[in-house]
Parts: structure tokens; C-alpha cells; sequence
């Protein structure tokens, strides 16, 4: 077990710089998501942590040592692969076993390992099988385990759960949280998934195009977003944004930001907005309201399913309270003034 | 699904595979043929009349010393043509395989010597061994060291393997490096992962995955260094010295069409055939389960 700092953690692609500089610093057994878009560079700071990509600048710390120039191995660390790497040729057990038995622990005591983590991850009874024949969950379980046996300091995930379908994703997601609060090592995870951040995560690091926008606890992050990017990230349906010179004495450029379950609607008269409702989604417990004002503002609005659903061109006005609406400027950072 | 094309008579499709019967007929059936009627009869010593001996040109063959040396010769030369190169066939694949740029420009050279006919890579070789106005030998002598592959059975031996092999590296670099490539790289990355390091490596994770591609060009080369590689001991040693380099298939066209002895060569047909029918079954059930892991 041990803390992971990242100390202004760059990397270029030939002369593309893809990580701008990352900098945080994670205790003894936090469990810390990186989330995103496709292609913001999560795996890139994640294989840098392993040791599988070199640093462009900046310093990896694992337990305060500098491994910038260690070898993965070296490491202390074990790593889930989205595709989860296991070994096509080696049984469920050898799978597991490789790493101990190339760090020379006795015969005796890879045994007890193996089996306690299969007991743990309920693959007794697939020990001795290939991967081939096993399920995309059991494979997954397989690679955890081949994580676990190693004891290491520091878990990476790269998207582990994404070959998944979406009831086993739930599950494993439990139980890997589970997991990690059991064994207490500190987890960097990487997911484009914000459902799995908010729920895994200790702390997030919301990543935008190679710069963490925002490093946080969930409910900060999604209470009191940084930038517009994390504000549309983080959330379903995503915050609305509204030009803020059309609704009060604002600069050009301002845009000013409601989470879709904070606006009521309420009569015309009374909103601080108002428009015709595009389309209405009622999904069982809420309901999607799509209203679109008279100048082509979009605003969408969550409210309780056993409310009444209005109809399609109905005219209504949309209320929020004014602690619950973000301001940010034309660059997309947060206007601090504001709260 | 799978496309099929369905004829309505049955004279175009029997058209359309005729060449190839034909070619086949007249190449393969109608010699093999002739050669295991003629392994049952001697000539007379002035060729007019055959004498039916039955099995007798292989019990001959089969107690003839020179043709068990024979058999022994091709198994030492075969395995080291083999060896040599797919070993170093696999050492170049897997530098290529960890270079990405300019791995196109490596692979065009290192396929250019399959392009070459054996009977050409012998006299290339030929040329830079010669005992006389050899590059290599000349080096050899600056050395101290007196190449003669003309009177020494090891060094001749050692010339057509290097020769024969030569031509072969290619094939076998192209396959070894489509295996490695094949080879998911998050495995070796967990592999590293997990403390092993490149040689650790090779031998647990990478070896083991190419070996349906390594069992491949095992029978392939085997196959090769067994029958293709005539044109090569023709030009440089012509089986010799004192039939060092005399290899099965040599043996039967010295004995056959130098030696004159047409049953005892077609024996040897006989015996060669049976041999790559062996090594053809073995390659035919291996590919119906290759994946095996
Ligand atoms: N080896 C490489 N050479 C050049 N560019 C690369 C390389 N690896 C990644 N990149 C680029 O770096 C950027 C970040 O890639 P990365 O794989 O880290 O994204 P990601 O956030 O993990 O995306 P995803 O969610 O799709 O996995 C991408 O634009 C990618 O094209
Ligand atoms: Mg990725």
C-alpha cells in the first residue's frame, strides 16, 4: 500500500502534447477515477502510472519514490486490462500464479493465494480451465484475481468493465468497490463511464483533451462544477446552459448553468424563462421536459414521474432557485463571484 | 453465410478444373506412377529388357550402406536447415516486431532472397565460397583459416545448409512476424506487468502463443530441406565430397540418371513419396485444430 503523487505529469506523441500537465496527490488507499471522453488521454496517464508509456516531463511518485525510470515490474503494481490480457495458453490457476511464480514464493503459499482470491472472487470451480471458456465476467474476475494474489501497492483499472453488459457492469462495479475497501490499496480507475465514477470514486479527476478540468469527491464535483465541460459531463441529462445577457444584466459571453432537476415549470407569468415544450419523455419514475424559448434556447427539466406530463406546444414558464445556477465565462471556467 | 455458386450443367465446371487434372495427370499420377512400376523390375546392363524383382529394389536399398549414410546425411541436413533458418528467421521477427517504423522497408529486403531460384543462391554462395576467388574464403585465409569445401565433408555440409537456409529465412520471418503481431500486446504489457522480464518473457508467454505458427514452418522447412533444395547441392557440391552432401533426392538422381540404375532410383521415388505423404498427413490433421490453446 502506498500513495501515488503525479507532479506536473506531461506526455507528447512525437510533437503532439496530449497530457498538459496533471498534478495530484492520492493517499494510502484512496480509490481515485479518471473519467472522460474517448480519446482525453485517461489511458495515457494511467500506462504512465504502470510504466508502460514513458514521461514526457513531470514525475511519477509511487510510496514518495520517483519511478519515472523503473521498470513496470519494478512497480509494485498490478493492472486490469479493458480486454483484460489474460494468458490465452495458461489455465484460470497459472493465470493467476505467473506473477508470484516468477517472484520466487514458495510453492506452498502461490496455493493458498490463488485459492483464497478465487474463494474471494468465486472461481473455485473454474481453476482449471483456459480463458476460452470462460465468460466475459469470469475473464474479468480472472484478471482481478491475477491483481489481487500479487498484493501490490497500487491497482490501475483501464476500463475493465466496459466489455460488460449493463446488469453485470452494475454488479461488478459493487464488487469491486467491495473489494478495494477490503484490501484497502490505493486504485487509480479508468472509466468514460460518469454512472461508474460517481459511484467508485473517493475523488474523480474529470479529464478534458490531456488537462484534469477538475480533481474533486463526486458530490463536489457535481455540486459545484469547475468548468462547463465538467458541469456538462457530470450529470444525466447534462446541466442546461443558457445565454445569461438574455435572462439578466450579464457581459456577452456569460453562459449560466441549471441542472435539469433543479427547474420547476411553473405558469408563464411566473417563470424566469419561458417557451413551448418541444417534446416530453416520461420514463416511469421522472419525466424529461424539452422546452425550447422563443429565441432557440434549449432547456430541459426533470421532474417527478406522478407529476402531470404536459402536452407537445404547450406554453410554460421554468423557474430555479437562484442558489442553484452556475455562472462561467466565455473561456468556460467557473465565475467565482457568484457563490 | 456462405456464398456458393451453383452450375447448372455439369460440363463447365468440368471444364473449368480440367487444366489442373491435366497438369496434375501428366506432372504427378503418370510419373509416380511409372516410378513405383519401375521399383518393382531391374534393367538388364544394356537397358533393353526389365526383370520383374518384386520387392527386391528395396530390400536391396535398405541394406545398401551407402543409402543408409544417405538417410542419416538428410536428417543432419535437414535439421540444420530447419534450425538454422527458422532461428534466425524468429530472432529477426521479433527485432522487427518491437521496431514500428521502417519495419516496411526490413521486410521488403528480408524478402527478397525468397524470390531468388535455389539453383541461383547456390552459385551466389558458390561464387563467395570458391576455394580459389571466393570473397569469403579469401577473408577465411587473411584469417588463417583454409576453407575448402571441396574436399572437406563438414565444410561442405556447412556451405549447403548455410545456402539452402538462406533462401528460406524470408518465408519464415514473414510467418514468425505475423504470429508476433498476432499477439495481443495488453499480454505482454501484463506480462511485464507481472515481473517478467523480455527473456521471461519470450519463454512463458510469446514462444508458447507462436507455436501453431512455429509447428507450421517446422513441417514447411522439413519439407523443404527434404525436396527443394536439389538445385542448391547441384550447383555447389553435386553430392559430394565422397557423397557428403548426397541428401535422398540427390541420391536418386545420381544413381538414376548418373548411375543408370532406373529401379533402384524409382525405389527411392517410392520411398520419398511415402515420406511426404507422412509429413503431409501430419501437417493436415495439425491444421484442422490449429488453434490449440
Ligand atoms: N502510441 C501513440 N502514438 C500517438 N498518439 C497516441 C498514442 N497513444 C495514444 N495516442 C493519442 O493520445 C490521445 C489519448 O489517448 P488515450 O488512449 O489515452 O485516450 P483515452 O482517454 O484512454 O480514450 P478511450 O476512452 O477511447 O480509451 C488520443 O488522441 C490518441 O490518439
Ligand atoms: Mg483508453
Amino acid at each position: 500500500m502506498a500513495t501515488v503523487t503525479l507532479e506536473n505529469l506531461k506526455k507528447s506523441f512525437g510533437k503532439t502534447e496530449i497530457i498538459h500537465g496533471v498534478d495530484i496527490d492520492i493517499a494510502d488507499g484512496e480509490f481515485i477515477v479518471i473519467v472522460g471522453p474517448s480519446g482525453c488521454g485517461k489511458s495515457t496517464l494511467l500506462r504512465m502510472v504502470a510504466g508502460l508509456e514513458t514521461v514526457s516531463a513531470g514525475e511519477v511518485l509511487i510510496g514518495g519514490r520517483p519511478v519515472n525510470g523503473v521498470e513496470p515490474m519494478d512497480r509494485d503494481i498490478a493492472m486490469v486490462f479493458q480486454n483484460y490480457a489474460l494468458y490465452p495458453h495458461m489455465s484460470v490457476f497459472d493465470n493467476m500464479a505467473y506473477g508470484l511464480k516468477i517472484g520466487r514464493v514458495p510453492k506452498a503459499e502461490i496455493r493458498t493465494r490463488v485459492e483464497a482470491a478465487a474463494e474471494i472472487l468465486q472461481l473455485g470451480p473454474y481453476l482449471q480451465r483456459k480463458p476460452r471458456e470462460l465468460s466475459g465476467g469470469q475473464r474479468q474476475r480472472v484478471a482481478m484475481g491475477r491483481a489481487i494474489v500479487r498484493k501490490p501497492a497500487v491497482f490501475l483499472f483501464d476500463e475493465p468493465l466496459s466489455n460488460l453488459d449493463a446488469k453485470l457492469r452494475v454488479q461488478m462495479r459493487l464488487e469491486i468497490k467491495a473489494l478495494q475497501r477490503k484490501l484497502g490499496v490505493t486504485s487509480l480507475y479508468v472509466t468514460h463511464d460518469q454512472v461508474e465514477a460517481m459511484t467508485l470514486a473517493d475523488r474523480m479527476i474529470v479529464m478534458n483533451e490531456g488537462t484534469a478540468d477538475q480533481i474533486g469527491a463526486p458530490l463536489e464535483v457535481y455540486g459545484n462544477p469547475a468548468t462547463t465541460f465538467v458541469a456538462g459531463f457530470i450529470g444525466s441529462p447534462p446541466m442546461n446552459f443558457l445565454d445569461a445577457a438574455a435572462l439578466e444584466n450579464a457581459p456577452a459571453g456569460v453562459s449560466l448553468g441549471v441542472r435539469p432537476e433543479s427547474v420547476r415549470l411553473v405558469g408563464t407569468s411566473e417563470g424566469r424563462l419561458e417557451g413551448t415544450v418541444a417534446y416530453a419523455e416520461p420514463l416511469g419514475a421522472e419525466t424529461l421536459i424539452h422546452l425550447r424559448t422563443a429565441d432557440g434556447q434549449a432547456l430541459t427539466i426533470r421532474q417527478d414521474g406522478v407529476l402531470p406530463v404536459p402536452a407537445e406546444g404547450d406554453r410554460l414558464g421554468a423557474v430555479w432557485d437562484p442558489s442553484q445556477e452556475f455562472r462561467f465565462g466565455p473561456d468556460g471556467r467557473r465565475l467565482r463571484q457568484d457563490r | 453465410m456462405e456464398k456458393r455458386v451453383t452450375f447448372k450443367g455439369l460440363w463447365l465446371p468440368i471444364l473449368l478444373v480440367l487444366p489442373q487434372i491435366v497438369i496434375t495427370a501428366v506432372f504427378f499420377f503418370y510419373p509416380a506412377g511409372k516410378a513405383v512400376w519401375q521399383s518393382l523390375f531391374i534393367p538388364d546392363p544394356f537397358g533393353l529388357s526389365m526383370q520383374y524383382v518384386g520387392l527386391g529394389n528395396f530390400e536391396f536399398l535398405l541394406s545398401d550402406p551407402y543409402y543408409r549414410a544417405s538417410f542419416v546425411t538428410t536428417a543432419v541436413f535437414s535439421t540444420l536447415v530447419t534450425a538454422v533458418s527458422m532461428g534466425v528467421a524468429l530472432y529477426l521477427a521479433v527485432l522487427a516486431d518491437r521496431l514500428i517504423k521502417g519495419s516496411g522497408t526490413y521486410r521488403t529486403l528480408l524478402i527478397w532472397p525468397y524470390a531468388v531460384a535455389p539453383a541461383v543462391a547456390g552459385v551466389l554462395w558458390l561464387f563467395m565460397f570458391n576455394t580459389r576467388v571466393g570473397v569469403v574464403t579469401w577473408y577465411l585465409g587473411q584469417l588463417g583459416y583454409d576453407w575448402n569445401h571441396v574436399l572437406n565433408p563438414r565444410e561442405a555440409m556447412g556451405l549447403v545448409v548455410v545456402a539452402s537456409a538462406w533462401g528460406r529465412i524470408s518465408y519464415n520471418f514473414l510467418f514468425f512476424l505475423a504470429g508476433l503481431q498476432a499477439i495481443p500486446r495488453s499480454v505482454i504489457e501484463a506480462a511485464a506487468i507481472d515481473g517478467a522480464r523480455f527473456w521471461t518473457r519470450f519463454r512463458t508467454i510469446v514462444f508458447p502463443l507462436l507455436s501453431p505458427t512455429t509447428f507450421f514452418l517446422l513441417v514447411v522447412n522439413i519439407v523443404y530441406a527434404f525436396f527443394e533444395t536439389f538445385g542448391v547441392i547441384h550447383t555447389i557440391t553435386s553430392g559430394g565430397p565422397q557423397q557428403a552432401t548426397t541428401i535422398l533426392v540427390y541420391k536418386v538422381y545420381s544413381d538414376g540418371f548418373i548411375g543408370q540404375d532406373l529401379g533402384s532410383s524409382a525405389a527411392q521415388s517410392v520411398i520419398l513419396l511415402v515420406l511426404v505423404s507422412i509429413l503431409t498427413v501430419i501437417q493436415f490433421r495439425y491444421l484442422e485444430r490449429r488453434v490449440h490453446y
